[in-house]
């Protein structure tokens, strides 16, 4: 409930300046690891945003999959069922390069 | 329709209070602990003995988060420190703000020590930095040894991982070996105590590693 508190809250201060009709959509990407259940984030969205000037706009989740980048031998790969192992060298030393980010992209205004 | 570029980070605000709560902290050479678990893992239960047990020269202060209630915070007054309840109201987590606005009931000058106990979550307290040192997870061998897996976002950005109720093996189906294999898997870096809280198994290496690490600051 906070995080789409927080969406709104940025959605409102980002159009504050802007000349536009309606909302339309919100795009917003939220990395693997993060602790964000994707529908009852747009359950919550769609709660807060009824019966404002946002109602009936689209949060669209695009959620990032975990990869990590191995600090022994430099290879990308993708962390399967969170075992941060790296695929090419099998190190436990891996710099998570994807999947912790949870911002917002950009929105759609008509 | 045309489209408006944000980039932005959802909890930026929260981050940004975050760092001035880590500040504050430096500042006044206080060690910081936020502690997370499940509901009923026994985040009370080990701050009360962590309390019991720490040296007469370290000044210790908590803050208690929980949906309801001031009961916590009134098993942590016996201890003769000062402590204040934050009641969220429903609210499944605590954030940077509310520890700020905590801070002014405490004289920061006087602590060595600041420990935060979480609203009893394993899910939502993992997004939001408080400004604190270190974040420590409790897990008890009642629950299951897959907590890691179901909860991977807590373990990967904790730091130390507490085991509670090892008096209870017997009675479970809980591995140390297989919780320690899911936690690590997780997060290499993890430092891994296992306690009991009711019989006190243990819990000389945790207060061995507190005290060295509040001394440290």
């Amino acid at each position: 409930m906070s995080i789409a508190q927080n969406i709104v809250s940025i959605v409102d201060e980002t159009l504050a300046g802007e000349k536009y009709q309606r909302l339309r959509e919100v795009v917003v990407d939220v990395g693997e690891l993060v602790a964000v259940v994707p529908e009852s984030l747009e359950f919550c969205y769609m709660v807060i945003t009824e019966k404002t000037k946002f109602q009936d706009s689209k949060l669209t989740i695009r959620v990032l999959p975990l990869v990590g980048k191995c600090r022994k031998c430099q290879a990308e790969s993708k962390v399967e069922r969170f075992d941060f192992v790296c695929a090419k060298c099998q190190a436990r030393d891996l710099e998570i390069i994807q999947g912790e980010e949870l911002h917002i992209s950009h929105l759609e205004v008509d | 329709m045309s489209v408006v570029t944000v980039e932005r980070k959802i909890l930026k605000k929260n981050d940004e209070i975050a760092g001035e709560n880590r500040m504050i902290f430096r500042n006044h050479h206080l060690f910081t602990l936020n502690m997370l678990s499940s509901p009923g893992s026994g985040k009370t239960t080990l701050l009360e003995k962590t309390l019991a047990q720490l040296p007469k020269e370290i000044k210790c202060a908590v803050i208690e988060g929980d949906v309801q209630t001031d009961n916590d915070a009134r098993r942590i007054e016996k201890y003769q420190v000062p402590v204040v309840q934050i009641v969220t109201n429903g609210g499944c987590h605590l954030e940077a703000k509310l520890i700020q606005d905590a801070l002014d009931n405490f004289k920061l000058q006087d602590l060595n020590l600041l420990i935060i106990e979480n609203v009893g979550n394993l899910v939502c307290p993992a997004n939001y930095d408080l400004g604190e040192d270190k974040k420590i997870v409790l897990v008890s061998t009642t629950e299951g040894d897959d907590k890691p897996l179901k909860y991977p976002s807590m373990f990967r950005v904790s730091d130390v991982l507490v085991i509670n109720k090892i008096d209870l093996l017997p009675y479970v189906d809980f591995s140390l070996e297989q919780v320690r294999k899911n936690a690590l898997q997780i997060n290499p870096d993890l430092e891994v105590f296992e306690v009991s809280c009711r019989t006190g198994e243990g819990l000389e290496n945790w207060m061995k590693w507190l005290v060295t690490a509040t001394r440290g600051r």
